[in-house]
């Protein structure tokens, strides 16, 4: 039995910094830098493909989310800064050791690749809201501009489908690169969260499309990445099984602690099983509302987010 | 950094001398001590040490840091250079140590073994404030010096070795 306490400095009442540092912008953002992830894998990839007319809600509908997630998801992080008038520091150094710095260029790339994308089919998918707003004829260079980035699109694709999965990958990894907090200090949260982030964009993509092929081939890309996912969360928790003190202590906090309802209701249940279940039922034939497995993907999506960040902060190797 | 536990009676000098010496802001502090009692009555065992960070040769701070602020200067010292620290907290959730925190103004602080009194020959504050001189500081590299002679003389230990990251403070035991 060993009991340890401080008796000077810290963890006391009031007085003490929260070593809890890291809230609600931080999984936030992971949740939508995952999500515009998995949306521009699959625009680019069906671009390239050529499958942009059987398949438009992926490649020209749902790309104007990544956009305003990248966007909102970049404010968020800003926001969690305590330095922020410093950021541009990011930028003065490449850091090859730190999945952070990593990310901040991949950012720097990825999110105007997204603007560009979403401008160049802004014509073709939303002439109602043009021939409204007119943007075309009052800025005569938005024309030639245009006409820049459709030919260059196919670049734009090629370029997003490694951005957009080390995007994906980054936000795990980020995580995972901390060795201080055992719940994270696994390399399987790359991948997680990677395939989290793919079926939430899959997700996405069935929310907004119209054409049932389309939802069809989706809803199966879904079922496949819950699958995927499935088996790596059954991966993590076997990790803690077999790893050492810390581990333990941390997977008791998902398998019998104060975060297992949340985990496994909320998240393996009705974020992954259930919407698994039900689009398993639609493909056999029967029909059900696409919305309600797509939106649970979605919410599981975010409330996983959330549980790894919080839960994970509570881990530690001392006291 | 050598610290002797049988000696130390947890008087927390060398926290105060820490907060006055850095202009620790206040409710914030970059050295602390911790009261471990071991055993069943009545083998009951207590130990008391001053803890603060641990300078680690292999330190996940430095690793995470996306801007490159956390750095080892020369002699082993891990360092924060606040304008160009971002605040983005990677390194707080790195430390195994939880050494470091965030400072009112934004950037994050920690113990820098006084820097700054080193390169003018002096020991860190809380060293030469002890009164019952359980701290020790001194050069490993040097098999000659104090710190060295104790670490081969005598049993010590460090603070969570299994993290990996090889601490620079020795806890005489």
């Amino acid at each position: 039995m060993q009991e340890e306490l401080f008796t000077s400095g810290r963890h006391i009442p009031n007085i003490d910094p929260s070593l809890q540092i890291w809230h609600w912008p931080i999984a936030l953002y992971l949740f939508l830098g995952g999500l515009a992830a998995g949306i521009l894998f699959f625009a680019a990839l069906f671009y390239i493909l050529g499958k942009e007319k059987e398949y438009p809600s992926a490649v020209k509908i749902a790309t104007t989310i990544p956009p305003i997630a990248l966007s909102l998801g970049l404010l968020a992080l800003v926001y969690d800064l305590t330095h922020p008038l410093y950021t541009w520091q990011l930028y003065t150094t490449f850091r090859i050791e730190s999945p952070m710095s990593w990310g901040a260029w991949v950012l720097l790339i990825v999110t105007p690749l997204s603007f560009l994308w979403t401008f160049s089919f802004y014509r073709e998918s939303f002439s109602n809201i043009e021939s409204k707003l007119n943007l075309f004829k009052r800025l005569k260079f938005l024309n030639t501009f245009e006409k820049f980035v459709i030919t260059n699109r196919k670049y734009i694709a090629y370029a997003l489908i490694p951005l957009s999965i080390i995007l994906g990958v980054y936000t795990g990894i980020l995580l995972s690169a901390f060795n201080a907090r055992p719940l994270w200090n696994n390399a399987i949260l790359g991948p997680l969260f990677l395939t989290s982030g793919l079926s939430t964009g899959a997700a996405t993509i069935i929310l907004l499309s119209k054409s049932i092929k389309e939802r069809h081939l989706f809803g199966k890309i879904d079922l496949g990445l819950i699958i995927i996912e499935l088996a790596l969360i059954i991966h993590m928790i076997m990790g803690y099984y077999a790893g050492s003190q810390v581990q333990l202590e941390a997977m008791e906090l998902l398998v019998g602690g104060e975060f297992t309802l949340m985990f496994f209701g909320f998240v393996v249940l009705l974020g992954l099983l259930v919407p698994a279940l039900l689009e398993l039922i639609e493909l056999t034939g029967y029909k059900v509302p696409v919305i309600v497995p797509a939106i649970m993907v979605i919410i599981g999506g975010l409330i996983f987010r959330f549980i790894m960040i919080e839960a994970g902060q509570l881990t530690r190797y001392l006291y | 950094m050598v610290i002797d536990t049988l000696k130390c009676v947890g008087c927390s000098d060398c926290v105060v001398a820490c907060q006055t010496e850095n202009d620790v802001p206040h409710g914030y502090c970059r050295d602390w001590i911790t009261e471990s009692v071991s055993g069943s009555y009545p083998n009951v065992e207590l130990e008391l040490k001053s803890e603060r960070c641990n300078h680690c040769d292999n330190a996940p701070c430095v690793r995470c840091c996306p801007t490159g602020a956390s750095h080892i200067v020369e002699g082993g010292v891990v360092l924060v250079t606040a304008n160009e620290c971002i605040g983005c907290g990677a390194c707080i959730e790195s430390c195994p140590y939880d050494a470091r925190y965030q400072h009112p103004d934004g950037y994050v602080d920690k113990c820098t073994f006084c820097h700054h009194r080193l390169v003018k020959g002096q020991l860190p504050a809380c060293v030469s404030v002890c009164p019952t001189k359980c701290m020790y500081f001194g050069d490993l590299d040097n098999p000659n010096s104090e710190v060295s002679q104790l670490l081969k003389n005598r049993k010590y230990k460090t603070l969570a070795p299994e993290a990996g990251t090889n601490p620079h403070v020795f806890y005489l035991i």
